[in-house]
């Protein structure tokens, strides 16, 4: 009985969105604008949800000292930092409780919390993204053993492409005359990433599509139930 | 004979010449035409005018509800057409007059037209889209219905999944956690319900195997859905007080700001199996190289295309695409949902081939099925 009604909402919704998909009638369009409204609406209380969940593991884990704990200190001093300046001073756009924070401003260049969001945050995520390179080339080393027949040609597939992108592979074929262009490496490197590759991702995104449907009308058709909690 | 095919002609010649004005003054192309734009929800006209018009000089574009004509916009050069899209039409009569004007400014010639804008009760540029969603769905429930009388449905076996169950014993034997990763898209995304869809069916094992399972997430929605579902699976095998809230936690929306909790994670805790289900973009690489260093079995899934050589290169299985959206079915082995699998992979054929007659059609030069689906 608990998930009869929220099978029913998601029954209504569901159809709706997929009726007003083909219908640019109104009130159809106002009501998927209204519905995506409602959803931002109910992810805005949700936030309060996650700030409650971020705050309690971190006390739970400073107060009993589990591994970690002084990290969670860290946590909650960035978190309550942002919050204080935030209120205080506003961000760009918006003044805070204090004013624009102008005498602030003229020392450092930036309100509190843009300072903070240029200076500190963006720097940090900067440095988690450039980690990607070296995870890269770790798991190509590993992608590019040549045990099998399949990762052979993928070894000398990778090759051709990661050639091809480079003045190295461009030079290396540029002795080849106009005839045998086709066989310029930047060429093949394109081909490769053109043909093969384009193909065998519109293959997984046609699946993924289907999928998606097929997973779509399941939910709506409250066959499956188990993203909920249900039994299904 | 002859004087009465005379005398024939001669009536005729009049009602002839009648049709043929009838028809110039029918089809006679105007220099400025405004017209309802079709498939819309009544909120565009769709304005045009002759090449000619252009070459006179400048084109001023006025607008009217009530013969009060104000400026909608000076058309710049080599331009013949122009949408008028505008929220305030409401099936009233919309005058428009274009001003030629030569160079100096000074007017030499306007023209003036008017349309009522209309909202359609269908979008003809979808119903390629409907037809396949219909084929579709009606492919799902016939194999539905077929499932529920009880008929045979093969299903491929899917490697990533059958070695759920292991991953979990191997987690209990070392005295280990199991991580869950959703993803970092909200719950409006398919593969986040998958890739929660799948974690009821691991929170049953883990609750089943006595094994802690950690589910840290990016998103405040998700949180409260991935607490429901792995309460409602502990509840469901027995085992309610194995369940840990503590364990369900909310880290950051921002995406490597997650990321570095979750390499956190699989450093401190060293889970012995990762579970990385739903929709992932470049933090993919970064978790899952992180586990593979930390020695985990893990398992991968997005339909995420450019995310997916990197997953297969780190993780021990990974569920492509479909797989992912499939998950749940394969793993409930309820008829209904296995039928509804089945559906799929009719729609499946049904698209190779189409793409099998299109591209012989194409081949040949006929372009109608292309023509069809293209929207």
């Amino acid at each position: 009985m608990n998930y009869v009604l929220p099978l029913i909402i998601t029954f209504l919704a569901g159809l709706l969105m997929l009726v007003s998909e083909f219908i640019p009638h109104k009130p159809f369009e106002s009501l998927v604008s209204e519905l995506e409204i409602w959803f931002m609406i109910i992810s805005g209380f949700a936030i309060v949800l996650g700030q409650i969940s971020l705050l309690k593991m971190n006390i739970f884990k400073i107060k009993y000292k589990s591994e970690g704990w002084k990290y969670c200190i860290v946590t909650l001093s960035a978190f309550f930092i942002m919050l204080l300046v935030g209120i205080l001073w506003g961000t760009e756009s918006q003044a805070g409780l204090l004013g624009g924070g102008e005498r602030i401003i003229q020392s450092i260049g930036e309100k509190p919390f843009d300072y903070i969001f240029k200076y500190i945050y963006q720097h940090l995520m900067a440095s988690m993204f450039s980690l990607l390179a070296f995870f890269i080339a770790s798991a190509a080393y590993r992608a590019f053993i040549a045990r099998t027949l399949e990762s052979a040609l993928l070894l000398v597939s990778a090759i051709i492409v990661m050639l091809g992108n480079t003045s190295v592979g461009t030079s290396m074929t540029s002795f080849l005359p106009q005839s045998l262009n086709f066989l310029h490496l930047p060429n093949i490197s394109k081909f490769i990433m053109d043909y093969p590759n384009t193909a065998g991702q519109r293959a997984i995104i046609i699946g993924a599509g289907l999928g998606i449907i097929g997973s779509s009308l399941r939910v709506i058709l409250g066959i499956e139930r188990s993203w909920i909690g249900g039994k299904k | 004979m002859i004087m009465w095919i005379g005398e024939y002609m001669k009536k005729n010649v009049f009602v002839l010449l009648f049709i043929v004005v009838l028809l110039c003054f029918l089809y006679a192309k105007e220099e400025f035409r405004v017209y309802d734009l079709p498939n819309d929800d009544g909120t565009s006209l769709q304005l045009e005018w002759d090449k000619s018009l252009a070459d006179v000089g400048q084109i001023e574009i006025l607008k009217s509800f009530d013969n009060k004509y104000f400026t909608l916009m000076q058309i710049p050069d080599n331009v013949f057409q122009f949408t008028d899209t505008d929220s305030s039409f409401s099936g009233k009569t919309i005058y428009y007059r274009l001003d030629v004007k030569n160079k100096e400014g000074e007017l030499i010639n306007f023209y003036k037209a008017s349309a009522i804008p209309k909202a359609q009760w269908f979008n003809m540029q979808k119903l390629p889209l409907l037809i396949v969603l219909l084929i579709l769905s009606f492919a799902i429930v016939y194999f539905i219905n077929s499932a529920k009388r009880g008929k045979d449905l093969y299903i491929r076996r899917i490697n990533g999944l059958d070695a759920l169950e292991e991953a979990v014993g191997r987690s209990t034997e070392m005295g280990k956690p199991v991580l869950f990763v959703p993803g970092i898209m909200d719950l409006d995304d398919m593969q986040t319900i998958a890739g929660l869809t799948i974690l009821g069916k691991l929170a049953e094992k883990t609750a089943e195997y006595h094994c802690r399972l950690i589910v840290p997430v990016s998103k405040s929605m998700v949180l409260s859905a991935a607490k429901e579902v792995v309460k409602t699976a502990y509840m469901q095998a027995g085992y309610p007080d194995e369940y840990q809230d503590n364990d369900i936690f909310y880290l950051t929306d921002d995406q490597f700001g997650y990321v570095a909790g979750l390499d956190g994670i699989i450093v401190r805790e060293k889970p012995a199996a990762n579970f990385l289900l739903g929709c992932f973009y470049a933090e993919s690489l970064i978790v899952a190289e992180t586990g593979f260093a930390s020695g985990a079995i893990q398992t991968a899934g997005t339909a995420e295309p450019s995310q997916l050589p990197f997953f297969v290169a780190s993780c021990d299985y990974t569920l492509i695409g479909e797989e992912l959206f499939a998950a749940s079915a394969y793993l409930s082995k309820d008829p209904q949902q296995l039928g509804s699998l089945k559906g799929q992979d009719f729609g499946k054929l049904v698209i190779i081939l189409l793409i099998i007659v299109g591209v012989v059609l194409e081949i040949f030069g006929i372009s109608v099925l292309k023509d069809f689906f293209t929207f």
